[in-house]
Protein backbone atom coordinates (compact mmCIF):
# COMPACT_ATOMS: atom_id res chain seq x y z
CA UNK A 1 0.00 0.00 0.00
CA UNK A 2 1.34 3.28 -1.18
CA UNK A 3 1.86 6.18 1.38
CA UNK A 4 -0.89 8.26 -0.03
CA UNK A 5 -3.55 4.92 0.35
CA UNK A 6 -2.42 4.08 4.20
CA UNK A 7 -2.98 7.71 4.76
CA UNK A 8 -6.65 7.74 3.21
CA UNK A 9 -7.27 4.12 4.96
CA UNK A 10 -6.73 6.10 7.98
CA UNK A 11 -9.05 8.92 6.92
CA UNK A 12 -12.05 6.54 6.07
CA UNK A 13 -11.30 4.51 8.98
CA UNK A 14 -11.78 7.26 11.41
CA UNK A 15 -14.54 8.84 9.30
CA UNK A 16 -16.25 5.37 9.87
CA UNK A 17 -16.17 5.41 13.46
CA UNK A 18 -17.46 8.77 13.96
CA UNK A 19 -20.32 7.96 11.73
CA UNK A 20 -20.61 4.85 13.57
CA UNK A 21 -21.59 6.83 16.64
CA UNK A 22 -23.30 9.57 14.93
CA UNK A 23 -25.84 6.73 13.75
CA UNK A 24 -25.67 5.15 17.31
CA UNK A 25 -26.79 8.49 19.01
CA UNK A 26 -29.37 9.37 16.38
CA UNK A 27 -31.61 6.36 18.33
CA UNK A 28 -29.39 7.37 22.12
CA UNK A 29 -28.93 11.04 22.12
CA UNK A 30 -28.30 11.08 25.83
CA UNK A 31 -25.44 8.86 25.75
CA UNK A 32 -22.60 11.47 26.95
CA UNK A 33 -19.57 8.58 26.86
CA UNK A 34 -20.96 8.18 23.10
CA UNK A 35 -20.50 11.79 22.28
CA UNK A 36 -17.19 11.71 23.65
CA UNK A 37 -16.07 9.09 21.37
CA UNK A 38 -18.10 10.41 18.31
CA UNK A 39 -15.80 13.88 18.93
CA UNK A 40 -12.38 11.86 19.38
CA UNK A 41 -13.30 9.89 15.99
CA UNK A 42 -14.19 13.01 13.85
CA UNK A 43 -11.02 14.93 15.43
CA UNK A 44 -8.76 12.30 14.57
CA UNK A 45 -10.82 12.15 10.95
CA UNK A 46 -10.15 16.26 10.97
CA UNK A 47 -6.50 15.58 11.69
CA UNK A 48 -5.97 13.45 8.63
CA UNK A 49 -7.98 15.32 6.34
CA UNK A 50 -5.93 18.22 7.04
CA UNK A 51 -2.24 16.34 6.53
CA UNK A 52 -4.09 14.53 3.22
CA UNK A 53 -5.15 17.26 1.78
CA UNK A 54 -1.38 19.25 2.30
CA UNK A 55 0.29 16.64 1.09
CA UNK A 56 -2.02 15.51 -2.00
CA UNK A 57 -4.74 17.37 -2.64
CA UNK A 58 -8.29 18.50 -1.66
CA UNK A 59 -10.89 16.03 -0.11
CA UNK A 60 -13.38 18.63 -0.54
CA UNK A 61 -13.40 21.89 -2.28
CA UNK A 62 -12.85 24.03 0.30
CA UNK A 63 -9.59 22.03 0.96
CA UNK A 64 -7.61 23.62 -2.50
CA UNK A 65 -4.43 25.08 -1.21
CA UNK A 66 -2.98 25.79 -4.43
CA UNK A 67 -3.93 28.97 -5.52
CA UNK A 68 -2.71 29.26 -8.77
CA UNK A 69 -4.30 26.19 -10.09
CA UNK A 70 -7.38 24.43 -9.17
CA UNK A 71 -6.25 21.46 -7.67
CA UNK A 72 -9.99 19.62 -7.15
CA UNK A 73 -9.87 18.78 -10.86
CA UNK A 74 -6.62 16.81 -10.39
CA UNK A 75 -7.26 12.83 -10.81
CA UNK A 76 -7.17 10.41 -9.03
CA UNK A 77 -11.21 10.54 -8.46
CA UNK A 78 -12.43 8.11 -6.25
CA UNK A 79 -13.62 5.70 -8.48
CA UNK A 80 -10.49 4.95 -10.28
CA UNK A 81 -8.02 2.63 -9.54
CA UNK B 1 -28.01 19.98 0.76
CA UNK B 2 -25.30 18.09 0.83
CA UNK B 3 -21.52 18.39 -0.07
CA UNK B 4 -19.01 16.28 -1.82
CA UNK B 5 -15.70 14.76 -0.50
CA UNK B 6 -13.43 12.83 -2.85
CA UNK B 7 -13.29 9.77 -1.32
CA UNK B 8 -15.35 6.37 -1.21
CA UNK B 9 -16.63 5.55 2.40
CA UNK B 10 -14.63 2.17 1.92
CA UNK B 11 -11.76 1.42 -0.67
CA UNK B 12 -12.58 0.09 -3.65
CA UNK B 13 -9.53 -1.81 -6.12
CA UNK B 14 -10.47 -4.51 -7.98
CA UNK B 15 -7.42 -6.23 -10.04
CA UNK B 16 -9.66 -8.48 -12.17
CA UNK B 17 -12.12 -7.53 -14.87
CA UNK B 18 -15.19 -9.41 -14.68
CA UNK B 19 -18.07 -8.36 -16.78
CA UNK B 20 -20.12 -11.18 -15.88
CA UNK B 21 -19.92 -10.20 -12.23
CA UNK B 22 -20.14 -6.37 -13.14
CA UNK B 23 -23.95 -7.46 -14.92
CA UNK B 24 -24.53 -8.90 -11.42
CA UNK B 25 -23.64 -5.99 -8.69
CA UNK B 26 -25.17 -3.61 -10.82
CA UNK B 27 -28.42 -5.13 -8.87
CA UNK B 28 -27.28 -2.93 -6.32
CA UNK B 29 -26.75 -0.59 -8.18
CA UNK B 30 -30.41 0.40 -9.88
CA UNK B 31 -32.20 -2.98 -8.34
CA UNK B 32 -35.39 -2.87 -6.18
CA UNK B 33 -33.12 -3.55 -3.35
CA UNK B 34 -30.32 -1.79 -4.22
CA UNK B 35 -28.11 1.39 -2.89
CA UNK B 36 -30.12 4.37 -5.01
CA UNK B 37 -33.72 2.70 -4.18
CA UNK B 38 -32.62 2.72 -0.15
CA UNK B 39 -31.12 6.10 -0.61
CA UNK B 40 -33.85 7.72 -2.46
CA UNK B 41 -36.78 6.15 0.12
CA UNK B 42 -35.17 7.25 3.29
CA UNK B 43 -34.40 10.82 1.86
CA UNK B 44 -38.23 11.20 1.37
CA UNK B 45 -39.69 9.24 3.80
CA UNK B 46 -38.05 11.76 6.38
CA UNK B 47 -40.09 14.64 5.33
CA UNK B 48 -43.24 13.10 6.71
CA UNK B 49 -40.94 12.08 10.45
CA UNK B 50 -42.51 13.22 13.21
CA UNK B 51 -39.78 14.33 15.80
CA UNK B 52 -35.37 15.25 15.65
CA UNK B 53 -34.33 11.85 16.30
CA UNK B 54 -36.55 10.02 13.38
CA UNK B 55 -35.24 13.03 10.75
CA UNK B 56 -32.20 12.57 12.14
CA UNK B 57 -31.55 9.12 11.40
CA UNK B 58 -33.68 8.72 8.07
CA UNK B 59 -31.21 11.63 6.75
CA UNK B 60 -28.20 10.08 8.05
CA UNK B 61 -28.90 6.82 6.81
CA UNK B 62 -29.74 7.62 3.31
CA UNK B 63 -26.81 9.77 3.01
CA UNK B 64 -25.31 6.97 3.81
CA UNK B 65 -27.01 5.10 1.35
CA UNK B 66 -25.62 7.68 -1.26
CA UNK B 67 -22.23 7.12 -0.36
CA UNK B 68 -22.85 2.95 -0.69
CA UNK B 69 -24.07 3.27 -3.96
CA UNK B 70 -20.75 5.45 -4.70
CA UNK B 71 -18.98 2.56 -3.73
CA UNK B 72 -21.26 0.19 -5.76
CA UNK B 73 -21.08 2.40 -9.10
CA UNK B 74 -17.02 1.96 -8.85
CA UNK B 75 -17.24 -1.99 -8.21
CA UNK B 76 -19.01 -1.63 -11.66
CA UNK B 77 -16.84 0.34 -13.54
CA UNK B 78 -13.80 -1.48 -12.11
CA UNK B 79 -14.92 -4.82 -13.28
CA UNK B 80 -15.66 -3.52 -16.45
CA UNK B 81 -13.20 -1.35 -17.52
CA UNK B 82 -10.32 -3.67 -18.36
CA UNK B 83 -12.32 -6.16 -20.27
CA UNK B 84 -12.04 -7.13 -23.47
CA UNK B 85 -14.94 -6.72 -26.12
CA UNK B 86 -14.50 -10.11 -26.92
CA UNK B 87 -14.87 -11.02 -23.26
CA UNK B 88 -18.12 -8.61 -22.72
CA UNK B 89 -19.70 -10.10 -25.94
CA UNK B 90 -19.13 -13.67 -24.27
CA UNK B 91 -20.65 -12.76 -20.35
CA UNK B 92 -24.21 -11.71 -19.85
CA UNK B 93 -23.23 -8.22 -19.58
CA UNK B 94 -23.24 -8.62 -23.74
CA UNK B 95 -26.51 -6.80 -23.70
CA UNK B 96 -26.20 -4.60 -21.26
CA UNK B 97 -22.75 -3.12 -22.91
CA UNK B 98 -25.06 -1.99 -26.32
CA UNK B 99 -26.61 0.56 -24.54
CA UNK B 100 -24.27 1.40 -21.63
CA UNK B 101 -21.13 0.30 -23.03
CA UNK B 102 -18.56 0.47 -19.90
CA UNK B 103 -20.23 2.99 -18.14
CA UNK B 104 -22.70 2.39 -14.73
CA UNK B 105 -26.16 2.43 -15.68
CA UNK B 106 -29.22 1.89 -12.74
CA UNK B 107 -30.83 -1.26 -13.91
CA UNK B 108 -31.25 -4.48 -12.08
CA UNK B 109 -29.69 -7.76 -13.10
CA UNK B 110 -31.92 -8.59 -15.81
CA UNK B 111 -31.38 -5.20 -17.75
CA UNK B 112 -34.76 -3.77 -16.41
CA UNK B 113 -34.44 -0.22 -15.57
CA UNK B 114 -34.59 1.49 -12.30
CA UNK B 115 -38.23 1.77 -10.94
CA UNK B 116 -39.12 4.39 -8.43
CA UNK B 117 -41.99 1.94 -7.45
CA UNK B 118 -39.36 0.98 -4.91
CA UNK B 119 -39.11 4.12 -3.02
CA UNK B 120 -42.30 3.27 -0.83
CA UNK B 121 -43.01 6.38 0.82
CA UNK B 122 -46.18 6.36 2.86
CA UNK B 123 -46.01 9.67 4.92
CA UNK B 124 -46.99 6.80 7.79
CA UNK B 125 -43.64 6.80 10.03
CA UNK B 126 -44.80 3.37 11.74
CA UNK B 127 -45.54 1.78 7.64
CA UNK B 128 -42.29 3.41 6.42
CA UNK B 129 -40.27 2.24 9.36
CA UNK B 130 -41.48 -1.08 8.92
CA UNK B 131 -40.59 -1.00 5.14
CA UNK B 132 -37.22 0.29 5.85
CA UNK B 133 -36.44 -2.65 8.13
CA UNK B 134 -38.08 -4.96 5.29
CA UNK B 135 -35.67 -3.08 3.17
CA UNK B 136 -32.37 -3.65 4.85
CA UNK B 137 -33.12 -7.17 5.16
CA UNK B 138 -33.89 -7.67 1.03
CA UNK B 139 -30.63 -5.78 0.80
CA UNK B 140 -28.68 -7.73 3.19
CA UNK B 141 -30.09 -10.98 1.03
CA UNK B 142 -29.07 -9.42 -2.41
CA UNK B 143 -25.65 -9.35 -0.84
CA UNK B 144 -25.44 -12.89 0.38
CA UNK B 145 -26.50 -13.82 -3.43
CA UNK B 146 -23.66 -11.83 -4.82
CA UNK B 147 -21.05 -13.16 -2.25
CA UNK B 148 -22.24 -17.42 -3.61
CA UNK B 149 -21.95 -16.83 -7.04
CA UNK B 150 -18.63 -13.80 -6.75
CA UNK B 151 -15.14 -15.86 -6.46
CA UNK B 152 -13.86 -12.58 -6.76
CA UNK B 153 -12.00 -11.46 -3.22
CA UNK B 154 -11.52 -7.88 -4.02
CA UNK B 155 -15.18 -7.43 -4.61
CA UNK B 156 -16.36 -9.87 -1.68
CA UNK B 157 -14.48 -7.94 0.46
CA UNK B 158 -16.58 -4.75 -0.95
CA UNK B 159 -20.03 -6.57 -0.70
CA UNK B 160 -19.05 -8.16 3.10
CA UNK B 161 -19.01 -4.54 4.39
CA UNK B 162 -21.76 -3.44 2.07
CA UNK B 163 -23.67 -6.57 3.71
CA UNK B 164 -22.65 -5.31 7.04
CA UNK B 165 -24.27 -2.04 6.96
CA UNK B 166 -27.47 -3.37 6.13
CA UNK B 167 -27.56 -5.17 9.55
CA UNK B 168 -26.41 -1.90 11.75
CA UNK B 169 -29.16 -0.20 9.56
CA UNK B 170 -31.73 -2.85 10.29
CA UNK B 171 -30.48 -2.28 14.25
CA UNK B 172 -30.84 1.38 14.15
CA UNK B 173 -34.54 1.22 12.32
CA UNK B 174 -35.47 -0.74 14.98
CA UNK B 175 -34.32 1.48 17.58
CA UNK B 176 -36.16 4.00 15.78
CA UNK B 177 -39.45 2.28 15.22
CA UNK B 178 -39.62 1.38 19.01
CA UNK B 179 -39.10 5.08 20.08
CA UNK B 180 -41.37 6.37 17.37
CA UNK B 181 -44.19 3.84 18.83
CA UNK B 182 -43.28 4.74 22.70
CA UNK B 183 -43.75 8.37 21.28
CA UNK B 184 -46.81 7.94 19.91
CA UNK B 185 -48.70 5.70 23.04
CA UNK B 186 -47.73 8.88 25.43
CA UNK B 187 -49.76 11.47 23.55
CA UNK B 188 -53.00 11.15 22.48
CA UNK B 189 -53.92 12.01 19.48
CA UNK B 190 -51.62 10.23 17.55
CA UNK B 191 -50.31 11.07 14.17
CA UNK B 192 -52.10 9.98 11.39
CA UNK B 193 -52.54 13.46 9.91
CA UNK B 194 -52.07 15.17 13.32
CA UNK B 195 -48.91 16.24 14.55
CA UNK B 196 -47.50 14.15 16.87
Amino acid sequence: MTERDALMRKIQEFAFAAYEWNLYLDTHPNDASAIEQFKKMSEACKHYTKEYEKKYGPITAEGVEDDECWSWVDEPWPWQN
Amino acid sequence: MWSYQKKLQYPVNIKNANPKLASFVVAQYGGPDGEMSASMRYLAQRFAMPDGPSSALLTDIGTEELAHLEIVGSVVRQLMKNASTAEIENSPAGAYFINHGKGVYAANSNGSPFNAFSFASTGDPIADLNEDLAAEQKARATYDNILRVSDDPDVNDVMKYLRQREIVHYQRFGEMLDHVQNKACERKPMFQGVTL
